[in-house]
């Protein structure tokens, strides 16, 4: 039995679980997507932020 | 315009057809589309609107040929383009610029103290900024107004009480607020570069008034406020030479970043819509050919009535 068939039977198959899946998902989801955009957007910008500049004025 | 819209297309627009029918309508030569009338109609409303569309961006382009006033170059500014945040280095000397100099004229009233934290200061420093000011308060309990050092938590004072002082002070001119004024003038912080880099000696012909400069960049030619940045009219914390065109740079991006603090956000949204739509896109192309698949292989076949 492959996994996604695994999948369809044991979780997408019933609401309750299915809602769980889906709220669980976009947890993880939402985590890995924010930290992806933010490590680009600080590698774009690098040198710019006020994080990488903040250590020359203490 | 709703009206028109109905009478022209009648009811066709506004009609639920089901999801199949506009792709069956195409197959087939029973479903009618639109009449002539109807076509001439549309593509007459299409080309007069676009005609009107094109005029009005013509016009637009050739006001700016004419005028006395130079225009800025532009500038190759760290934070143009799609992902790029705020130079902060740069937005922290833009705030000593603007502290040493354009104070004594301009207020900044829209921007506090708690601002400048994690954006230009630490939290101690900002609140060493605020503390440099007095600000008025009260009424306290007996009820006199009182000057008290500044907290985080208060806007920039203003260098006059209200506009006639600021007028008297600088022969009926107005140093207007400079909190939004790269939204507030087009160019943005080329303007200001220019406007700030950009005196000369009035050509001739050029009458000036008492008191009145004379700056290309500025619309009309004569300014009430005369060149302010010269080098070294400022000093720098972390050792950047002040020259004046530095200056001109760093005071026109903290001034950016006056009218639009939240610029650094929204290059990050981009970069997240970009990724998120994308994604969504991709959805959306799986799902459409989903759809299609059976619509695009099937085969329909018409078999004769029988004549008995
Ligand atoms: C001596 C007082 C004084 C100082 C210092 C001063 N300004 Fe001004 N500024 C004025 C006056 C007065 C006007 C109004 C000019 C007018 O309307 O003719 C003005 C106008 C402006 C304008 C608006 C121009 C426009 O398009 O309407 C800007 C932008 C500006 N100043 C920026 C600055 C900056 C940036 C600094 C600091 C580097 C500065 N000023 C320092 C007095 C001053």
């Amino acid at each position: 039995m492959s996994l996604w068939a695994t999948l369809n039977r044991n979780v997408f198959k019933r609401t309750s679980t299915f809602a769980v899946a889906v709220a669980g998902g976009t947890f993880f989801f939402e985590r890995t997507f924010e930290l992806i955009s933010v490590s680009l957007f600080e590698n774009i910008n690098k040198g710019k932020l006020w994080k990488d500049i903040k250590d020359k004025y203490e | 315009m709703a009206a028109a819209v109905g009478r022209i297309c009648g009811a066709r627009l506004l009609k639920n057809y089901g999801i199949v029918a506009p792709q069956v309508c195409q197959l087939s030569t029973s479903a009618k589309g639109w009449t002539k009338n109807r076509k001439l109609w549309l593509s007459t409303l299409g080309v007069v609107g676009g005609g009107v569309g094109a005029l009005l961006f013509a016009l637009e382009q050739s006001v700016q040929a004419s005028g006395t006033e130079a225009h800025p170059y532009h500038q190759p500014w760290s934070h143009d383009g799609w992902f790029k945040s705020f130079d902060h280095a740069s937005v922290r000397r833009g705030y000593e610029v603007y502290k040493q100099v354009c104070k004594a004229c301009h207020s900044l009233q829209y921007i506090a103290y708690r601002n400048l934290v994690d954006v230009t200061h630490t939290e101690e420093q900002a609140k060493a900024e605020a503390a440099e000011v007095m600000v008025k308060d009260g009424p306290d309990e007996e009820g006199n107004y009182f000057e008290r050092p500044g907290k985080l938590s208060d806007y920039f004072p203003s260098p006059y009480p209200n506009e006639n002082a600021a007028r008297a002070a600088n022969n009926g001119a107005y140093p207007p607020d400079l909190s939004l004024i790269v939204s507030g003038r087009k160019g943005g912080e080329d303007y200001i570069f220019a406007l700030l880099t950009g005196y000369v000696e009035a050509p001739a012909g050029v009458v000036l008034r008492e008191g009145q400069n004379y700056n290309p960049y500025f619309p009309g030619g004569a300014i009430s406020m005369a060149q302010v940045l010269f080098d070294e009219a400022a000093e720098y914390t972390d050792g950047t030479p002040a020259t004046a065109s530095q200056m001109a740079k760093d005071v026109a991006t903290f001034l950016r970043w006056c009218s639009e603090p939240e610029l650094d956000d929204r290059r990050l949204m981009t970069i997240k819509a970009i990724g998120m739509f994308s994604m969504l896109a991709a959805v959306v192309y799986y799902y459409k050919r989903h759809k299609w698949s059976s619509l695009k292989s099937r085969k329909l076949a018409y078999k004769p009535v029988s004549k008995k």
